[in-house]
């Protein structure tokens, strides 16, 4: 127990056998039958799989949203497996970043205050410095001039910029995306990639769900689920990524 | 601290989302909280009107009134004496032993005239302690004294509004009025200032008007006019014999009033078969006048409350609305590290700012009650002028008078309802799980 403990420090979270049922009325659905695997902070690890095969289960688990039917989540020292409805959401405001498809912001606040949301949830009066970082954040993804802007005055592309600011503001060990380029057209998902790569290089753990290949070749690592286990787990090279992101830029469509 | 004003913020600026529907929301409250404050203080308008005639009759008074007999107990041909008489006054002065004053009154009705001004009102034999207890105050001069009284004295007082249009110029004091039916002059000692009007008595339903009096000696009366009174009227010759209109006793004590009041109904029991006598007792009126009003009360707490339901009902279908309409939202929040007790709060806050604008609103309506009853029967009286003339006097005299208590219950009630009715739907947006939450649409 104490040596896991010990050892979590050095990881933004470990899975352990971690199993997911659905129980319906008629059938018991087994999204997740057992995944094991650690991320190292610092890792950037995409998450792949058909559909079906539980990736969503794995983040919503990881995000602790849904608790594991059995199995272990270390986050830090504590197994989040065992924790309660207010414990989660604690953990869920203090260490972990959410970055979701459809951006999710809330409509009636503005660009800063969107961002400010964790915070708000941590129950304590701002700081100076957590105001300072918001504004920081803010102009870190490019939305430094439309603070007060709400998201409907927003793009798609900015908008999901604010949510990763949003995610970044609480500090968290690690930011889960899921499918977070999958609403975006091709020149605004390399943006928001290149925006994970920076924070990565900065010493970011990111873990994203992904369809696409190209998107997952610009991970570290990807791990591959198919039917609720995991089928492999590979470390992508240098050159992969560096391949990809030439593509990227390569294919991206001509301005009209 | 600053999760209380973020989710004050917060709410204010989720209600702006639908400023329409926030606003027809906060009208039911409104609606409740204003009809409460305007019914108590209406209400209490005219109960405070109605003790202020009945205390100002005396309740340390009893009346004992002459009324006219129902037609088959009076005789065909002829005039039948009824009513009081001056035996009778002695009889209760001599026997009764808690009576502390007794006042025999005879009135009837008179035209008055000096110069070529002509005017009808009431001519009020009396003696000179009635100043004292119907609380008449005077104007210039005195009222009739002991003197005066016992002599067959030719002096008058006069009311105000008689002084006023008999004497639109000159100085009534010292000049003589002229009964014509009578065909004698009475000098004027003395004249009253205006007075209102007091509680209906004896029967009649109309509050008793003072404006229209003379008051004169009730033995000058007794000797120049007597007992019996004709009346001619175009077409009609009307009479008849009265000895006394009306006898006010006053008791040492007001503990002894009813009892004094059922020795006297005993001592009159003569008059049981003629039914020509009434015995009011403003004491009485009093404890009336405290149970209709208690029961308006009730009636109107009563119309409040239901009002207050319906605008609660109306908040929590809002917010029932509101919930489903926001679930992703919810979703996001939970996701973002809100907890349960967060949810809850904010849509609390939602329904009490709801609810309380509701009532801020509705109390600073109520307050203008006065003004605005003021403002209408202003606008009444100067475009429908005969219409209004024509209503009850409550109509045309009613003070409206806030009871403070409406206020603050008011207040107190439009927030529980808005915890009351926001409290489910609150729940129900607490305990969607946020996953299930993030994923509607
Ligand atoms: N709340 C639920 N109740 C019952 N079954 C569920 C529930 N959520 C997920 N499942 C089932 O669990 C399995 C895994 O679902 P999950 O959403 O994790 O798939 P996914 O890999 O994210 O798929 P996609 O790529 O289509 O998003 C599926 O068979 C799904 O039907
Ligand atoms: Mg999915």
């Amino acid at each position: 127990m104490l040596e896991q403990k010990q050892d979590a420090r050095n990881f933004a979270c470990r899975v352990v056998d971690l199993k997911k049922e659905y129980v319906l009325k008629s059938e018991t659905v087994r999204a997740l039958r057992g995944v094991s695997f650690d991320v190292p902070e610092g890792d950037y690890v995409a998450i792949m799989g058909p559909s079906g095969s539980g990736k969503s289960t794995l983040l919503n688990m990881l995000g602790c949203l849904d608790q594991p039917t059995s199995g272990s989540l270390w986050l830090g020292g504590d197994d989040v497996a065992t924790m309660n409805d207010n414990q989660l959401a604690t953990i869920r405001s203090q260490r972990i970043g959410f970055v979701f498809q459809s951006y999710n912001l809330i409509q009636q606040l503005t660009v800063v205050e969107n961002i400010q949301v964790p915070l708000f949830y941590q129950g304590r009066s701002l700081t100076r410095e957590q105001n300072k970082r918001t504004y920081e954040l803010a102009k870190m993804v490019g939305l430094g001039q439309r603070l007060d802007h709400r998201p409907t005055q927003l793009s798609g592309g900015q908008q999901q910029r604010v949510a990763i600011a949003r995610s970044l503001v609480n500090n968290p060990y690690f930011i889960l995306a899921d499918e977070p380029t999958g609403n975006l057209d091709s020149r605004t998902s390399e943006e928001i990639l290149q925006l994970f790569e920076r924070l990565n290089v900065e010493g970011k753990t990111i873990i994203l769900v992904t369809h696409e290949d190209e998107v997952s070749k610009r991970a570290k690592r990807v791990v591959r689920l198919k039917d609720g286990r995991l089928q492999w787990d590979k470390t992508n090279t240098q050159e992969i990524r560096d391949a990809a992101a030439q593509y990227a830029i390569d294919n991206m469509p001509v301005e009209a | 601290m600053n999760l209380l004003v973020g989710t004050i913020q917060l709410s204010i600026k989720s209600l702006w989302l639908h400023p329409l529907r926030s606003l027809l929301t906060v009208l039911g409250i409104f609606i409740g909280v204003a009809s409460v404050i305007w019914l108590l203080a209406i209400s209490k308008g005219i109960g405070d009107e109605a003790v202020r005639q009945v205390e100002s009759l005396g309740a340390d008074t009893i009346m004992i009134r002459t009324v006219k007999p129902p037609s088959e107990k009076m005789s065909s041909t002829g005039l039948t004496p009824y009513g009081l008489m001056r035996d009778e006054f002695d009889m209760l002065v001599e026997t009764v032993p808690t009576i502390k004053s007794a006042l025999p009154i005879r009135e009837m009705r008179r035209q008055f005239q000096f110069k070529d001004r002509k005017l009808d009102g009431r001519l009020v034999g009396c003696t000179p302690e009635y100043a004292e207890v119907t609380h008449l105050d005077l104007a210039a001069g005195h009222f009739i004294t002991d003197t005066e009284n016992s002599a067959l004295d030719t002096h008058c007082v006069l009311a105000a509004k008689v002084a006023e249009k008999l004497f639109p110029y000159e100085d009534p004091l010292g000049q003589r009025i002229y009964l014509p039916e009578n065909k004698n002059y009475y000098l004027v000692v003395g004249v009253l200032k205006p007075k209102g009007s007091t509680a209906a008595i004896g029967g009649s339903m109309a509050a008793q008007d003072f404006s229209y009096d003379v008051y004169i000696p009730i033995k000058t009366l007794q000797n120049r006019i007597g007992d019996t009174v004709m009346s001619i009227r175009p077409g009609s010759r009307e009479g008849e014999v009265i000895e006394l209109n009306q006898i006010t006793l006053r008791v040492f004590d007001v503990a002894n009033v009813k009892q004094t009041a059922e020795l006297v109904k005993a001592a009159l029991n003569a008059h049981d078969r003629m039914e020509d006598i009434a015995v009011v007792v403003p004491l009485e009126l009093l404890e009336q006048v405290r149970t209709t009003q208690w029961m308006f009360w009730i009636f109107t707490v009563m119309i409040a409350s239901i009002s207050l339901l319906v605008g609660g009902i109306g908040i929590m279908n809002i917010m029932l609305a509101t919930v489903t309409e926001r679930t992703r939202e919810i979703g996001i929040r939970r996701a973002l590290g809100a907890k349960r007790f967060h949810i809850i709060t904010q849509f609390l806050a939602e329904t009490s700012v709801l609810s309380l604008a509701g009532g801020i609103t509705g109390i600073l309506f109520g307050l203008l009650c006065g003004p605005t009853v003021n403002l209408a029967r202003l606008i009444a009286n100067t475009f429908w002028t005969d219409q209004m003339k024509e209503l009850p006097q409550v109509v045309q005299t009613l003070q409206p008078s806030i009871v403070p208590e409406s206020i603050v219950g008011a207040f107190a009630v439009s927030i529980i309802v808005g915890l009351i009715f926001g409290i489910y739907p609150a729940i129900r947006a607490a305990k969607m799980s946020p996953i299930e939450a993030l994923r509607h649409e």
